[in-house]
């Protein structure tokens, strides 16, 4: 299995849980390897649903957006479902200002997220 | 600005083409934004906006280009911070940028950083060719 540098990954419930490791995602070459990471995750080692838990982020930039829009792609071409969680309202407020809150399938926290992923 | 005398912080710095300078530059007005007591809230879309303005500079005006530099001028005040970040770029057409909100545009994954500025700050502008900001916040 690849090396994660910037997310920790876990399987609960038949589910890929991803956690972000920095607190801060804004630095060019950061998300270039979360990126990667998301990338290896769905292609090279097949992982289809996935719960990113957003717990641990206090702050993206526009470019960190660019990466979940990919990776819900991805996520969706492998045939799998990508959901979020844990998000802090100053995040939430930016999914809502550029309306990524209709393309993601947020929910509150962990437990409500995999719930979705059962049904 | 007509409150030039009323600043309790300013910066005017040439900085070469490299996201390690704009993050520097980054955590100091972070600091000073602490250090004055600003809104929780508000010190988030001021740094979003910064951010997004220096990433455009830095990456997209000049390339990440050794030889060219950005120009950054903050001044804060207790209720009111601006901030103009110029590059050595073409510019771009900023009056003509495709609406990310759109549904056709929402799984496009850039093009979002200008209207997030233009979100959270109380004025966004540009010069005319479109390689210069000026951005102001005003708290109530």
């Amino acid at each position: 299995m690849a090396e994660n540098r910037r997310l920790d990954v876990s399987e609960v419930e038949g589910v890929t849980v991803v956690e972000f490791v920095d607190r801060k995602i804004l630095d060019d070459a950061q998300i270039q390897e979360i990126g990667q990471e998301f990338a290896d995750l769905v292609n090279a080692q097949g992982r289809s649903n996935m719960l990113l838990n957003f717990s641990s982020v206090e702050f993206l930039s526009s470019s960190a957006l660019g990466k979940l829009i990919n990776l819900n792609k991805q996520v969706k071409q492998a045939g799998g479902k990508l959901r979020m969680s844990n998000i802090r309202p100053e995040i939430m407020e930016v999914f809502a200002i550029t309306k990524l809150n209709k393309l993601f399938d947020i929910r509150e926290d962990v437990p409500d997220a995999l719930a979705a992923f059962s049904k | 600005m007509s409150e030039n005398n009323e600043w309790l912080w300013t910066l005017a710095e040439t900085i070469p083409s490299e996201s390690e300078q704009g993050q520097r530059i980054m955590k100091l007005l972070l600091s000073k934004l602490e250090e004055h007591q600003w809104p929780m809230a508000d010190t988030f879309g001021v740094h979003l906006s910064t951010e997004e303005a220096l990433v455009n500079a830095i990456k997209h005006g000049n390339g990440l280009d050794p030889d060219k530099n950005v120009q950054v001028e903050l001044n804060l005040g207790a209720k009111r911070v601006s901030i103009r970040i110029t590059d050595e770029g073409d510019g771009f057409d900023f009056d003509h940028l495709p609406d990310p909100t759109l549904e056709e545009n929402l799984d496009v994954p850039s093009g979002r950083g200008v209207m997030l500025m233009r979100s959270y700050m109380t004025a966004v502008e540009y010069n005319e060719c479109g390689n210069s900001v000026f951005m102001e916040k005003v708290l109530d």
